[in-house]
């Protein structure tokens, strides 16, 4: 595949909706209007666990302005275990629901219980007030390894543990024990001249996405419902939508909004089905946004864990065996994303005898949802740090040792399934060749941490039409919602068919009703699979255009070639029409030309990537200050390096939260005591060093133009590259997350924590 | 035939068989060819004719969208795994 002749694909055109986003014309969900809005809220539990004993919503709807008050009563109650619902992977739909709004039982602080909708916000706030909830308050349990014990509160009274597959019947918070294995590794570690062990936690952290979650709905006396929301998958919207509501698919329309951020926590439905619900029985539109204490409380942060490594080595640091146990926090309802992060922690390395036990388990905190890679950022903590260790007592070059075990091309995973086409070794290389990796620290105090990571990446369903305008311009319509780039990324994947310039194509983003489905704007999988899509359609009009040119040359369209952007005829090179002035002749020649595509695209190229960090521990306060920053990845082929490097700078620094500051922090009765952005400390421009990065570019073959994922890689190595450097600057392991200064100071012996 | 890998948390199924050499055209049919040496395994697999949402198949290194529809050729390597997650289905 040729990586240097490409006209377009590889530059850097200043995206198509920029100007309006810096200028503040986009429209996001906070400002959707409508005439008669109305406006709702949610009345949240205040207790971790209860059960409901009674919800008197009298006064609240004789409050003046107030239009209407639902309860998790008023939603249709839906059948146990999953349900198939066509467009997506079968849900359990009544949990979906209960998370929306509980019916019986609340089962975590924050979780909903009524809502409010009325003429203002501040009238619906008043009138929450006025709602009468009795509970009952029950033990809660918020520790993970505490939820696994038999004597653990239950959260779920028919949850029960599926075990290796089969559902073994015993009640517990436990609801899934998943077990990952290949070779031997009795065997394995037998052999082993070195075994290093250690256990690992990490809290759970915030998506932190700028835009709180923000939907307008309107319930028409037709029954055609319209929703306005920054979700990443208006799809996904309107299947959930649907199932929770028992309505027709067909009667929802999602009009997509741009969208602030959504790194995997905005995929499931938290408003929406609430807010239709108020509308239907106001006969208003309705809108509702949360807060962001209601984001923090109320919405999938990522789980939190409890982990174990064990790895075994020979002297020559060839790694023998490896195992790893994993119990993830799921939050009230299952699925944590353990099982994903049991499949992607080894797979930097090429080890025969793997065993994996990971567990998904309940705790009385907001049910969690996707955050880059989910699950792999933490797994990757625990195994990177095994390796610093087992580096440092072989006295191993950290690269090194991970170039001499490292997985390429048919490297088996811990599933069996062999690895694609990778960029790994070359990364390394790079790695090892760096500037940075071969700098000195600089100062006292300061350490220098390393780490590999590895994500999927995903393919899924995308839809394209384009259209061409009679000035030879392109109108491009997909369903993918535009979070980092990806209109002008898959517009550009166009014009490198048509031979035109990226501004040449106008990419719009389509509600339901307006494009074939298309799935979420997440897995890393937009600019692959909507760019195939847009790729595929591009080469459906080419095909029509030469038709149009063979009639106006009178000959057959065997006879017509297509070369950056002129139609020629091949018997007659003389003959000739630009994209352009093909365009002019539509109309004369059988009416407009529009291009299509839906598709599956097989060819997902897997991502790695590698991260060096350097930082400065004050001895005195435990604060820690990133100094230097360069993050490593095999991209593939960057179809707009500005936008991957993008998502690798944000990747790193969200990692850099994660490892440092961010936690949800609770107290004793089991109440989040950070809820807001002063008190949940993410990083700021003014604590981070400038991210450097490098793209590694290893075409993937399954892609036309060599692209992988890279939206989600990027988070992966941080946690464990930050606690290898910070481990190396303080000379004790740190194996818990956040290492925030107390955590520091207890390492250092200088105070008690 | 294609190879079929038997993922730990189903060898209960198969007697502890790791891999098995299946005759068979697409997933589909491949999960039949199963259950007729393995009965049971057709509805670990499956619900309602179609693969369990929480379950992914690879075939030769590619997890499929398609499902029971996959083709599997004659030197094929066949895996099922646990479907990727995370958190957004319920």
């Amino acid at each position: 595949m040729a990586t240097t002749d490409f006209r377009v694909i590889g530059t850097r055109p200043i995206r198509h909706d920029g100007t309006d986003k810096v200028t503040g014309r986009a429209k996001y969900g906070g400002d959707t209007a409508a005439a008669d809005l109305l406006y709702a809220k949610i009345l949240r539990s205040p207790h971790a666990h209860a059960r409901i004993v009674s919800i008197d919503t009298s006064k609240a709807a004789a409050h003046p302005g107030v239009k209407g008050v639902i309860t998790g009563m008023d939603l249709p109650e839906l059948g146990p275990g999953t349900i198939e619902v066509g467009e997506t992977p079968s849900v359990n739909a009544m949990q979906m629901s209960t998370n929306v709004m509980a019916r019986t039982k609340v089962l975590y602080k924050g979780h909903a219980v009524a809502a409010v909708v009325a003429t203002s916000v501040h009238i619906a706030e008043e009138a929450l007030a006025a709602i009468e909830v009795q509970y009952e308050v029950l033990p809660h349990v918020m520790d993970v390894r505490e939820s696994m014990k038999d004597e653990a509160p239950l959260l779920l009274d028919g949850q029960t543990t599926t075990s290796l597959g089969k559902d073994t019947g015993k009640k517990s918070n436990i609801a899934t024990h998943t077990v990952f294995e290949i070779g031997d590794t009795s065997k394995g570690f037998a052999e082993a001249d070195l075994v290093v062990e250690n256990e690992f936690t990490t809290s759970p952290t915030h998506q932190g996405y700028i835009e709180p979650q923000s939907a307008m709905v309107f319930w028409n006396s037709d029954d055609e419902i319209t929703i306005w929301t920054s979700n990443q998958g208006p799809f996904g919207v309107r299947t959930n939508t649907a199932l929770l509501l028992n309505v027709p698919l067909s009667s929802i329309k999602v009009i997509p909004l741009e969208i602030g951020g959504g790194f995997g926590g905005k995929i499931p439905v938290y408003l929406e089905p609430v807010a239709a619900l108020l509308s239907k029985m106001s006969g208003h539109p309705v809108k509702m946004t949360l807060t962001r204490t209601e984001v923090l409380e109320a919405t999938g942060p990522t789980p939190g864990s409890y982990m174990k490594a064990k790895i075994g080595v020979k002297n020559d640091g060839t790694i023998v065996a490896g195992e790893a146990y994993l119990a993830f926090a799921a939050g009230a309802f299952p699925g944590s994303a353990v099982g994903a992060g049991a499949m992607c922690m080894f797979t930097p390395y090429d080890v025969e005898n793997l065993h994996i036990d990971a567990y998904d388990v309940l705790v009385n905190k907001p049910k969690v949802s996707a955050y880059r890679a989910p699950g792999a950022p933490q797994a990757a903590y625990a195994v990177e740090s095994v390796i610093d260790e087992i580096c440092g007592k072989l006295g191993m070059d950290r690269i090194e040792f991970r170039m001499k075990n490292a997985a390429k091309q048919g490297t088996r995973q811990v599933t069996g399934v062999p690895l694609g086409s990778v960029g790994n070794v070359e990364m390394l290389e790079a790695v090892k060749n760096s500037d940075h990796y071969n700098a000195p620290l600089g100062g006292p105090n300061r350490g220098r941490g390393v780490a590999s990571g590895f994500w999927f990446n995903a393919g899924m369903q995308s839809s394209a039409t384009l259209q061409v305008n009679p000035d030879g311009t392109v109108a491009q319509v997909t369903g993918s919602v535009d979070i980092g780039g990806t209109r002008v990324a898959t517009a550009m994947q166009a014009a490198e068919v048509l031979g035109l310039e990226a501004h040449d194509v106008k990419p719009v983003v389509a509600d339901t009703n307006s494009i074939g489905y298309t799935a979420v704007t997440g897995g890393s999988r937009t600019a692959f699979a909507t760019g195939w899509a847009t790729y595929q359609a591009a080469n459906d009009i080419v095909k029509q255009m030469k038709e149009r040119a063979a009639k106006l040359w009178e000959t057959d369209a065997s006879d017509v070639e297509f070369d950056e952007g002129t139609f020629t005829r091949a018997s007659n090179s003389e003959q000739e029409f630009t994209f352009k002035g093909l365009a002019a002749r539509l109309m004369e020649t059988g009416g407009p030309v529009v291009g299509k595509a839906t598709v599956t695209p097989p060819g997902v190229g897997a991502g790695f990537g590698h991260h060096i960090v350097d930082v400065e521990v004050d001895p005195e306060t435990g604060k820690v200050d990133v100094v230097r920053y360069t993050a490593f990845q095999d991209v593939g082929k960057a179809i707009h390096p500005s936008y991957v490097e993008g998502q690798i700078q944000g990747g790193a620094v969200q990692g850099i939260g994660w490892a440092l500051n961010e936690e949800y922090y609770y107290n004793d009765s089991g109440v989040m005591a950070n809820s807001s952005f002063l008190d949940y400390r993410m990083p700021t421009s003014l604590d981070l060093p400038m991210i450097d990065t490098v793209l590694i570019e290893v075409p993937n073959p399954g892609h036309p133009y060599g692209a992988r994922g890279v939206g989600e890689v990027p988070l992966v190595p941080g946690l464990a590259a930050l606690g290898n450097a910070v481990t190396n600057a303080i000379g004790t392991r740190m194996n818990q997350l956040p290492m925030k200064p107390g955590k520091i100071l207890s390492a250092l012996g200088e105070i008690d924590n | 035939m294609a190879m079929v890998f038997i993922p730990p948390t189903m060898r209960d199924a198969t007697n502890g068989d790791e891999k098995v050499s299946v005759h068979a055209a697409n997933i589909g049919q491949l999960i039949r060819e199963l259950d007729q040496v393995y009965p049971g395994m057709a509805d670990r697999l499956c619900e309602d004719g179609r693969i369990r949402g929480e379950i992914a198949v690879a075939v030769d290194g590619e997890i499929t969208e398609i499902g029971m529809f996959a083709t599997v050729e004659e030197n094929s390597e066949v895996h099922f795994l646990p479907a990727i997650s995370g958190g957004s289905g319920t």
